[in-house]
């Protein structure tokens, strides 16, 4: 990993580690993606993701999250937070956004792609 | 005693049966002044259903349910009932009969409605004590008796309708029970050797013994019955032994007055005896050589009996076809007609589905249909009976006749909606799941194009099924389509999910028996497969651990489903929708006017008036939900739950108050329901409702728990679904007071809290359990009722907060923020 982002171009703070609770999410505002969901797993990784389930566009944010995964809230679509597509046998994916956690809090690249 | 009026003729009925009363209403109808009526009963009850004799030996009704006529029925209509003192003798000559106690009564007309006896074969050991019959209130007392006082196994002679009935009954009762029947297969004379197998081998599931080929040699036992030996020289032991394997007609007072008589009393198309002043009705009856245990045709009897002796000469008795179903909850069978091709003119189709377990033959005969056997899925058996009844020409359907009726008239021209059965001959472009639009094609085409085999993999694959499950039953038709012997249909208890093997009530029992308090604990103790769960399995062990502990499990926010976690319903675009409770339907101007504001305020779109007596402010967006809900609970309004699942309302109408015919004041007995319920987490969503009197315009009996206010009480009834299955609800009793109902219904609401599945509304609940089993602990066991009404009343004391309040004064603020970085 290289050194701190922190301050680096298209990088942006968004809010502190704790602000998350464990297994649940926030939803970010931007301008090139809409609505982001990011999400802190049970092991405390953060992933962002836009908040727009590929099938009929439901809030992800607002689904149950279990391992590395989220169930939409609206049709039961299992999104993969790791590679951002549904679970098989349903078929769609997911823009995920970069995202780090630097000295507790949580930073966003909303222009960039992973 | 009864004063004759001159001008009447008198009228004795000796039975105070079905056939016999049933003559008299109708009689009553056709000519309410033309007799004077006394009615011999040498039973000492009034008048009941000896047909729901099962569903009482079933634990299903209780006696008082299946009285058909009270004595106060036979005292307004100035019938003189005479019970306990049978008629002994009949004197054609004096035209008068003579009872036990010497009583010697005139008659100007007789009807014999004497019945049956249980056909008593010469076993020795016969009569013993420990030994019955399945015939009366007497022997189901004695059945009843003998499995609460101890009896422990029971022997029934006997594979027809009765005895199979007293088989299940007595299991039902907690006996384990054996059935001897001396044929090769059950029900022979109503069923094919097929249909009689697969029957012997659902109930052979149900833990019923069966000894076929069994001829009974010898009741065992000195004292008291022990046991049965068969001719084979086994020997099965019992405490109770049960005699059920025909009856025969009770002709003894006829004979001996010296009526014609066969093996019944013999009459004619009038159903007159050869005495004109005499006419018999019933199972004591032999007409055209013909025997009757059956209703329909006892009915039909009855129906031209009274007419006859209204006056009516030319009513005329044709025996009808004749149908078949047993009584026995969640075992489906049906025949009429004959049961096979006579010669090679008859021709006969069926159709199997081994893995549904379902059987179906029709034997046809110059293009129509003279014999139905069905099996496992009778929904066609009315439409069947009704082309066999009417001798409808099958010709032009009879390619998909066998199919049953949806296809069948889709195929003749007709369309009929009635997919049950009927899945194998829909076209690949027929819609199978409304929820997810998947057609039959997809269905199949994914089946053999992935290669599943799972009811579970078709789910995941098309979403078939797997929203509101109401077409599970034609997807697994689809897999036994498509996979014919290869498709297993699963057995056993059902697990949660895929992260466990385990099923719902392992589960629960598991919580409870190992003290198990958090999500994870259970997930270790219980071995889950994945350690996070799904959200399928989490919000249920959310629920089951919420109910296990209350005020002492955390409720876990992150295992619940958005709407529990928001408090609002989310919609298509992922706005939410706001209801705030309405208590028993009542409102003010000042909760309107704030209502009115919010909607203002927040410029909420749509403003709909909800099946449930409130109002939905619908498209509120996810950050406008705490500054609304402050607003509704500056008015004094709080959650309606209508998210949950959880109490949502409780409908009520405007009763005495207000209306003019009601008879108690429903709208405040709902409103006290709601606030002894409200906040109370469940299953799955619950719905009460209170009406005011009969005419019941609050629609209390399609709702969870409803209440019918009387002149004398309130009825109580459970289980009702207005739903995807429209289900009318089942009494459970009637009670006095408003705080018995009260009581009745925290009792009843625990016990669905504490023993339903996740997601199991109350009526497949009680479906599942059986109406005996919730009577049982909510109405018979006044103790149990208690304790389970104080384990609710406890519960709500940690549940009763509203959680607007505590979101609109801050809590879990982040929720429903959303962030906007400084881009």
């Amino acid at each position: 990993m290289d050194g701190s982002i922190m301050g680096k171009p298209g990088w942006i703070e968004i809010c502190g580690l704790e602000d998350i609770p464990r297994q649940g999410a926030r939803v970010v505002a931007t301008a090139a993606h809409g609505d982001v969901a990011v999400f802190r797993t049970l092991d405390d990784i953060i992933f962002a993701v836009e908040d727009r389930c590929p099938h009929k566009g439901g809030p992800l944010s607002q689904g149950i999250v279990h391992g590395h995964a989220v169930t939409c809230p609206l049709h039961n679509w299992i999104i993969d937070l790791d590679s951002g597509e549904a679970a098989a046998p349903d078929r769609g994916c997911v823009r995920r956004i970069p995202v780090r956690v630097e000295g507790g809090r949580v930073l966003f690249a909303p222009g960039a792609r992973v | 005693m009864t004063m004759f009026s001159p001008q009447r003729q008198h009228l004795v009925v000796i039975g105070n049966g079905m056939a016999g009363m049933r003559t008299v209403e109708t009689l009553l109808r056709l000519a309410p002044h033309r007799y004077d009526i006394t009615v011999f009963g040498a039973e000492p009850h009034p008048n009941y259903d000896r047909i729901a004799l099962s569903s009482v030996l079933a634990g299903e009704k209780s006696l008082e349910e299946i009285v058909i006529n009270s004595r106060e029925w036979y005292a307004e209509n100035g019938i003189h009932l005479i019970v306990g003192n049978p008629v002994m003798a009949i004197d054609r000559a004096a035209r008068s009969v003579t009872s036990a106690a010497g009583l010697t009564m005139p008659y100007d007309r007789l009807l014999i409605a004497t019945g049956s006896k249980p056909l008593a074969p010469p076993i020795p050991g016969l009569g013993l004590p420990g030994t019955c019959a399945f015939r009366d209130i007497a022997d189901v007392e004695t059945m009843i008796a003998a499995a609460r006082t101890g009896g422990r196994r029971a022997v029934v002679i006997g594979g027809g309708l009765l005895g199979l009935e007293a088989a299940w009954g007595l299991k039902r009762q907690g006996m384990s029970v054996a059935l001897v029947h001396l044929m090769p297969t059950l029900l022979e004379r109503q069923l094919d050797a097929t249909a009689g197998t697969l029957l012997q081998r659902d109930l052979d599931r149900r833990g019923i013994a069966f000894f076929t080929n069994g001829q009974t040699e010898e009741i065992l036992g000195t004292e008291r019955a022990e046991g049965v030996r068969l001719a084979d020289g086994r020997e099965i032991p019992a405490d109770l032994v049960v005699v059920a394997i025909g009856i025969r007609p009770n002709i003894d007072l006829a004979r001996a007055a010296g009526l014609e008589v066969n093996r019944g009393i013999v009459v004619d198309d009038g159903l007159r005896t050869e005495d004109p002043d005499i006419h018999a009705v019933g199972e004591c009856v032999e007409h055209r050589g013909q025997l009757f245990g059956l209703v329909a045709p006892i009915w039909e009897q009855a129906k031209v009996c009274a007419a006859r002796l209204a006056g009516d000469e030319s009513a005329t008795y044709v025996t009808p076809p004749l149908s078949t179903r047993l009584k026995i909850t969640g075992v489906d069978v049906f025949s009429a007609g004959v049961l096979a091709a006579a010669d090679e003119a008859d021709e006969e189709i069926t159709f199997q589905d081994v893995a549904r377990g379902v059987y179906r033959k029709l034997v046809l005969r110059d293009s129509r249909v003279v014999g139905v056997v069905m099996y496992g899925d009778v929904a066609d058996a009315g439409w069947y009976f009704q082309l066999l009844r009417e001798g409808t020409d099958i010709a032009p359907m009879r390619d998909t006749l066998i199919l049953g009726r949806a296809v069948a008239s889709v195929a003749a021209g007709a369309a009929e909606p009635d997919p049950a059965a009927a899945v194998a001959a829909l076209p690949d472009t027929a819609e199978i799941c409304g929820c997810n639009g998947v057609c039959k094609g997809a269905i199949t085409g994914a089946i053999a194009a992935h290669k599943l085999t799972t009811l579970e993999a078709v789910r995941a694959h098309t979403k078939a099924s797997a929203s509101c499950g109401s077409c599970t039953g034609q997807v697994e038709g689809l897999l036994a389509l498509v996979l014919g012997g290869d498709y297993a249909a699963p057995t056993g208890e059902k697990p949660m999910c895929r992260c466990t093997p385990h099923g719902h009530d392992h589960v629960r029992r598991e919580i409870l028996a190992q003290g198990l308090k958090t999500i994870p604990a259970v997930m270790q103790a219980l071995g889950w497969t994945r350690p996070e769960g799904c959200a399928s399995c989490r919000p249920a062990l959310n629920y089951y651990l919420l109910c296990a502990w209350p005020g002492e499990y955390e409720d876990d926010a992150r295992s619940r489903f958005v709407n529990e976690r928001m408090h609002a319903n989310i919609q298509k675009d992922g706005t939410y929708s706001v209801v705030p409770r309405m208590w028993g339907g009542l409102t003010s101007a000042k909760e309107l006017r704030a209502i009115a504001e919010v909607v203002e305020k927040y410029e909420i779109p749509t403003v709909k008036v909800t099946g449930g007596q409130r109002i939905d402010l619908l498209g509120v967006r996810r950050e406008q939900l705490p500054a609304v809900w402050r607003d509704l609970n500056a008015a004094g309004m709080v959650s309606g739950h209508a998210y949950g699942k959880a109490l949502r309302t409780v409908k009520t109408c405007v009763g005495s108050e207000w209306c003019r015919f009601g008879t108690q004041d429903s709208t405040a007995m709902g409103v006290a329901l709601e606030k002894m319920t409200w906040g109370s987490w469940h299953p799955h969503k619950v719905k009460l409702a209170v009406s005011g009197c009969p005419r019941n315009c609050a629609e209390a009996t399609i709702k969870d728990f409803g209440v019918v206010a009387v002149d004398s009480g309130w009825e109580l009834h459970v289980g009702g679904n207005g739903g995807i299955h429209l289900r009318g609800t089942d009494l459970l009793c009637k009670v006095s007071t408003p705080e018995e109902v009260l009581e009745y219904c925290g009792a009843f609401l625990q016990l669905y809290r504490e023993e339903a599945h996740y997601l199991e509304r109350t009526a497949p609940y009680v479906e599942r359990v059986g109406m005996a089993h919730v009577r049982a602990r909510v109405v018979e066991d006044a103790e149990n009722r208690r304790a389970l009404h104080e384990r609710f009343l406890h519960a709500q004391r940690f549940a009763q907060r509203d959680p607007w309040a505590e979101r609109a004064a801050g809590a879990d603020a982040g929720a429903f923020a959303t962030l906007v970085p400084a881009e």
